[in-house]
């Protein structure tokens, strides 16, 4: 015990004030995300991530946005485990045909008014994989979609910066 | 005796080498299709293992002579049928070939387990019938296929969407007092890959697990077909994005084995620092998640804060967090000068002191280790039958590792340490993970001191790389995070893309979690899960 409390004390705090490599502009985003998000959402924006196809790259950089350093919490933004509580939908991937329908599923069993944000190039246009008899391509072309943000992967300055967007 | 031997030499089977196959030391042997199930027989009694096995389309390549002894008046060659085994450090290939209008051949699923998902997948997608599989039931092709849709077929259009169909996949069951079913996912409730696992349960207790997968199918193996040999290169970097490298390495690999090239040391050795740095970003953020779903949530904030530092200097050195597309056919896209290594050396410095006071903690937190020991099972006999490869292999006491068995520079001189353990459960393949992660940072230092001078992409070199000779066949294999990576590439009369077979280490370790889940509970699941932590865009392709 006494050793994770050192840890603890040793690490402090070590949240970026969103995020130091891209400057000034970027905390204003943060200021703003956590703004928005007091005043639409209640302080909480709460997200459900849905993988309808990715190749797991999207999935590792929504998980960083969750730890210590990008620490999305500080802004009032939750994962969460069911689309019934979920305000917005953090869709990546093509879309593939074998997730197509659970796809629709989890975006009519998310209640209204919800945000779709397509993350990385597969989201936004099929990336790599393109149409065919097994990717259907972006997810638009399932549910309609409010923002898209590009990368392959998007990195989490840039999907914190998406979900921004759509939420202004 | 050498497998190769054991192949040239047995009793009632008469195999003849594909000269088309490279690299030299991986042979492939063109066996009749009877003998294909005694071959196998050979194989198992010689205490190889399978390392995969697979269709090719070669009904188009009518042009060459037919294999000695083959049918004659079949058009082309029909299907191509491939096992590939192993022992110890060799791998050879045995091949036969089944007509178009009876595409069958004798199933290997009782001699080897693990074919028996090859096989379904390979009646799915390319529609050839393996006789005497006990259970046919579609693999990654879901029930809503049309059912004369096999894309692997050359004569499929992959451009087009497929229509749905009425079909219904039949799950396991289990009857008897108090038994009931719980179904999970597609969507699982965190931030992971889709797939379905549908349990028996008496209580917290669980009877069978069965696994649902094929959701992020996107036609991978396909979409080569229709690319260059450079082009390919990103879609292999795209086949498991937490692999990124060791995939695009492995594809390199094979094509570089096909076309006769070597690039320079100084490649090999920057492909490496790659390689070990993808191994540690990765064995840090799972060994804080299974920390985390063990409730103690603090180590996954800890490792989580060491890995964001690990991608950072990715990005800042290599130009990319996962370092994805840094590695091409011939040779690397970026170099590492003297302050890059310093930096380096200063970070892994720093990271072998953060990691050691945070292994300690791991080590020493007794409820942590309740969780963690004795639990998911895998054992050293299960893990050999089901030909499990990566750490999963190294935790149940299996001593595989590819860059061991089959190793290209720097593994020659720099040669990995690995651990292995025999409990098989959940703190083995974490601490199998842990003691990789030191090893690594071991092998970086190394690297990085010793790193020779020279080219990192000489323009003839990549030419020469991305150029196979038609009708070639390119095998490689890699150790990435989770296991051995296998790609077997193979060109067609223009030298293009014919077929590219891949096999991810979750296509033989997804067996394995079946395995260790019996005799747990339930709230065990997502633990056990996270211990093995398989890809399902590497499986589902
Ligand atoms: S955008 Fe890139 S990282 Fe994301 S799913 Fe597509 S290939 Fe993977």
């Amino acid at each position: 015990m006494l050793r994770i409390l050192h840890q603890i004390f040793r690490t402090g705090i070590v949240t970026e004030p969103l995020p130091a490599e891209t400057g000034a502009a970027i905390q204003e985003i943060g200021a703003k995300l956590e703004d928005v998000i007091r005043r639409r959402f209640r302080r909480s924006l709460t997200i459900r991530a849905v993988d309808a196809g990715s190749c797991n790259g999207c999935e590792l950089e929504i998980h960083a946005i969750n730890n210590p350093i990008y620490n999305c919490e500080r802004f009032g933004i939750h994962f969460t485990a069911s689309p019934r509580f979920a305000d917005m939908l953090l869709v990546t991937g093509p879309v593939s045909r074998n997730m197509e329908i659970a796809l629709r599923r989890t975006y009519n069993a998310t209640p209204n008014p919800k945000l779709v944000v397509a993350v990385g190039d597969c989201g936004c246009n099929g990336g790599i994989f393109g149409e065919g008899y097994a990717s259907l391509g972006g997810v638009d072309k399932i549910i309609p979609v409010n923002i898209k943000i590009q990368g392959c992967p998007p990195t989490p300055v840039a999907i914190l910066q998406g979900i921004l967007k759509a939420i202004l | 005796m050498t497998l190769r031997e054991t192949i040239i030499s047995a009793p009632g089977i008469d195999a003849s080498p594909d000269e088309n196959q490279c690299p030299s030391n991986v042979p492939a042997y063109i066996v009749s299709r009877e003998q294909f199930r005694d071959a196998a027989r050979m194989m198992k009694t010689a205490d190889a293992r399978l390392v995969a096995e697979w269709a090719t389309d070669e009904s188009h390549y009518s042009s060459l002579p037919l294999p000695s002894g083959e049918r004659e008046g079949v058009r082309g060659r029909g299907f191509g049928i491939y096992a590939c085994y192993a022992r110890d450090n060799e791998y050879l290939i045995v091949k036969t070939y089944t007509p178009i209008e009876d595409p069958t051949f004798p199933s290997i699923t009782k001699k080897f387990a693990p074919a028996h998902r090859f096989e379904r997948q390979m009646n799915s997608l390319m529609g050839v019938i393996p006789t005497g599989h006990p259970d046919l039931r579609p693999w990654i092709r879901h029930e809503d296929w049309p059912e004369d849709a096999y894309p692997l077929r050359k004569s499929f259009d992959a451009s087009k969407p497929m229509q749905r169909v009425k079909g219904e996949y039949n799950f396991i069951k289990a009857e008897g007092e108090g038994v009931y079913e719980i179904p999970v996912g597609p969507v699982h409730a965190g931030i992971i890959e889709p797939g379905h696992f549908r349990f028996q349960a008496v209580g917290e207790d669980i009877l069978n697990l069965e696994e649902r997968l094929g959701y992020v199918h996107k036609g991978i193996e396909k979409r080569f077909e229709s690319l260059s040999w450079t082009e390919g290169v990103k879609l292999a970097g795209r086949v498991s994005g937490d692999s990124t490298v060791a995939h695009s390495l492995c594809y390199c690999r094979a094509l570089e084995a096909m076309t006769g090239c070597n690039p320079p040391e100084r490649v090999l050795w920057l492909r490496a620092l790659m390689l070990e740095r993808e191994r540690i970003a990765n064995h840090l953020g799972d060994i804080g998640a299974i920390a985390n779903d063990a409730a103690f949530a603090f180590l996954l904030y800890q490792f989580s804060r060491l890995r964001e530092m690990l991608l950072r200097i990715n990005l800042k050195l290599f130009g990319h967090r996962f370092m994805m597309d840094r590695i091409i056919p011939g040779g690397v896209i970026i170099d590492i000068n003297s302050d890059g290594k310093n930096e380096i050396l200063a970070e892994m410095n720093w990271l072998l002191k953060e990691f050691e006071r945070l292994v300690v903690i791991y080590d020493e937190n007794p409820s942590l280790e309740d969780r963690v020991r004795d639990t998911g099972i895998l054992k050293p006999e299960t893990a050999k039958e089901l030909c499990v490869v990566g750490f999963t292999a190294r935790a149940s006491g299996r001593n595989l590792d590819c860059r061991i068995q089959n190793p290209f520079p720097p593994y020659d001189k720099i040669i990995p340490k690995v651990p292995v353990l025999n409990s098989g459960d959940v703190h083995a393949r974490a601490w199998v993970r842990i003691e990789e992660t030191r090893e690594s940072i071991r092998i970086i230092r190394e690297i990085l001191n010793n790193l020779p001078d020279g080219q990192i992409a000489e323009p003839d070199l990549k030419s020469q790389a991305s150029c196979p000779q038609p009708h070639r066949a390119g095998f490689a294999v890699v150790e990435g995070w989770r296991g051995e990576i296998v790609y077997w590439l193979q060109s067609d009369a223009k030298g293009e893309i014919n077929r590219c077979m891949v096999r991810d280490p979750s296509s033989v370790n997804w067996l394995a979690l079946e395995q260790a889940i019996h005799g747990n509970i339930v709230p065990d699941f997502p633990l056990c899960n996270k211990s093995f932590n398989q890809s399902y865009s590497g499986h589902d392709l």
